[in-house]
């Protein structure tokens, strides 16, 4: 943002604010149409389907169960945080103390999953936890079991899928930052006779909080919005806000309850954005 | 530099161990797909008894997966135009011009990056329903172009504003209008950043599956949309030949944009030494 003015200030023959309107006219257009019409008319449907008034925000917050699935999504969102986190930061180190060759080779490994699509990898634990799965054929083979066990469709299962599915977001999040981290300082550290891990706690960590950050509040809000995997490796019991809203949407066809709760989980999102949005750093991501 | 990695080095085995660690669970389930769709029989076997190419001739022979891959594609092209199309003037109009709300106008581009995808999915699905667009390609490639449109306008941005505007304002004082000058220096230096964020672009519209699985309907569906139907339904083979395709099909691309961009960057640049200069001393 602040490269931007400064180019257009030193740019006399940039352009001006009509010839920047029409420029930037296209894209509004399409957004207004396409996106922001669609979510205020979820906002309309929360409140006049089926009749005028607050009733759809009174069923969704005053009920034990949408209230507990609520509370589900959210504690959910936070273990896959700390998972990605605890998983995630030693892989960024390491990529950032490597060079060449080790680097990229670290690299392609967390690309590979972060351009593979979603749904894809959500069928891979399919294949490796269903009934006659990799897994328990493995556990059968080996004598170790001697029935097939249920790995699907429980909360663990959900859980360790979306944290494969959002680890390459923390890992880029905080090697981003890391990278930047001038070597010559835990060298300094070292030098002065700080040990390997007291120079990590007292100058790398610190430093590298911004990528933490940044890392924490995107896996975040992107789990809490999940579809996908939850709805093809949750089951009824580990329901969650996005399945509930796709439910309600397309099998129940109660929109004004699946607005309502959308309003929830928007209103919810845009609030830890509005909190905590400077940490966001979306430049650059997954690129 | 090798110093300085050794110094550390005794300390972090542990770390260098879990990165192993973690590595592994990261590739092993992504990567599981694509032995297991060489198998011959109906159910899932890793590793296969039997190597064969079954699944991928019966994804060939069935006009319903066919009909899904043609229409993700036409898709993915066609939204990755549209997007690219409304993001470049609006990336000029971001670092070359004065916007009056430049904040909010920010806000709203990278918006559907942020926002739960399942709530624009809904929000998408009721308006689309009354204007008649579910399961029509108009109705896909806006979708598609409104969640494509914050990778491509990050991409642009970050590279226009590494061009040093005197390069214009140098074509500018040699009598090239505004227009010409951005069509003659300004669009060439950021074609790779432009050629990137399309490939970009195309793989995410083609891997959308949350906002394509409400948006498809039972006569025209993405292949996304199949794959989730067919997933739910039945875990046929097929799916992990189609899984193997998208991953070999999506990886080659992302390659390709990544050599591009490499080319490009090695490439001598016109004046290139100069404003390098100058954005160190500006840095500095």
């Amino acid at each position: 943002m602040a490269a931007a003015t400064a180019n257009a200030a030193a740019n006399p023959r940039g352009f001006g604010p009509r010839a920047s309107l029409v420029l930037i006219l296209p894209v509004m257009l399409l957004l207004a149409v396409f996106f922001v019409l669609p979510l205020t008319g979820l906002l309309d449907q929360s409140f006049r389907s089926p009749d005028l008034g607050i009733a759809n925000y009174v069923r969704a917050l005053g009920s034990d169960l949408y209230m507990k699935i609520l509370l589900r999504t959210v504690w959910l969102s936070v273990i896959v945080t700390a998972l990605t986190l605890v998983l995630g930061y030693p892989v960024a180190l390491t990529m950032s103390r490597v060079s060449g060759r080790m680097q990229l080779a670290i690299a392609v490994c967390v690309l590979i999953p972060l351009w593979t699509s979603v749904l894809v990898r959500s069928y891979a634990w399919i294949v490796l936890l269903q009934r006659r799965g990799i897994v328990n054929e493995f556990l059968l083979q080996t004598g170790l079991i001697d029935q097939p066990l249920r790995l699907l469709y429980r909360e663990g299962t959900v859980i360790v899928a979306m944290t494969h599915v959002l680890l390459p977001f923390m890992i880029l999040s905080i090697y981003s930052v890391l990278r930047s981290i001038p070597k010559d300082l835990s060298m300094a550290a070292s030098n002065l006779g700080a040990g390997g891990f007291s120079t990590f706690r007292h100058v790398i960590w610190p430093l590298s909080l911004p990528g933490v950050y940044s890392g924490v509040l995107m896996v975040f809000i992107i789990a809490l919005g999940f579809y996908i995997t939850p709805a093809l490796l949750g089951g009824p019991e580990t329901l969650m806000m996005s399945t509930l809203i796709g439910q309600q949407t397309t099998e129940t066809l109660d929109w004004g309850l699946a607005g309502a709760l959308s309003v929830v989980l928007l209103g919810l999102t845009l609030l830890l954005v509005g909190l905590f949005g400077r940490a966001l750093r979306l430049e650059g991501k997954g690129i | 530099m090798a110093g300085s990695g050794k110094s550390v080095g005794a300390t972090t085995w542990p770390v260098t161990l879990a990165t192993v660690i973690v590595l592994i669970f990261l590739l092993l389930p992504t990567l599981i797909v694509i032995p297991v769709s060489f198998g011959s029989e109906k159910y899932l076997q890793f590793p296969p008894r039997e190597w064969s190419i079954v699944w991928y001739k019966a994804f060939f022979a069935d006009a319903e997966w066919l009909a899904a891959a043609r229409l993700s594609i036409a898709v993915a092209s066609l939204s990755t135009v549209l997007a690219t199309l409304v993001a470049i003037p609006a990336t000029l109009a971001f670092s070359r011009g004065r916007l009056v709300g430049q904040g909010v106008a920010r806000s709203l581009i990278l918006a559907p990056m942020i926002l739960p995808h399942i709530v624009v999915a809904v929000g998408m699905y009721i308006a689309f329903s009354r204007w008649n667009l579910i399961g029509t390609l108009p109705g896909f490639v806006a979708a598609h172009a409104i969640l494509t449109l914050p990778f491509l306008f990050l991409t642009l941005t970050a590279a226009i504003s590494k061009l040093d505007p005197s390069l214009e304002l140098a074509a500018a004082s040699l009598g090239a209008s505004r227009f010409s000058a951005f069509r003659h220096v300004t669009l060439p230096l950021l074609m790779p950043a432009i050629a990137g964020g399309m490939a970009f672009a195309f793989i995410t519209s083609l891997d959308e599956a949350t906002v394509s699985n409400f948006l498809s309907s039972s006569a025209s569906k993405t292949l996304m949309k199949k794959m989730f139907e067919d997933i739910d339904f039945d875990v046929s083979p097929i799916v992990a030949a189609v899984s193997t395709l998208i991953i070999v099909g999506s990886l080659l691309l992302v390659a390709a944009a990544q050599l591009v961009r490499r080319l490009a960057v090695r490439a001598p640049r016109p004046a290139a030494t100069l404003p390098a200069a100058r954005t160190q001393a500006k840095a500095a």
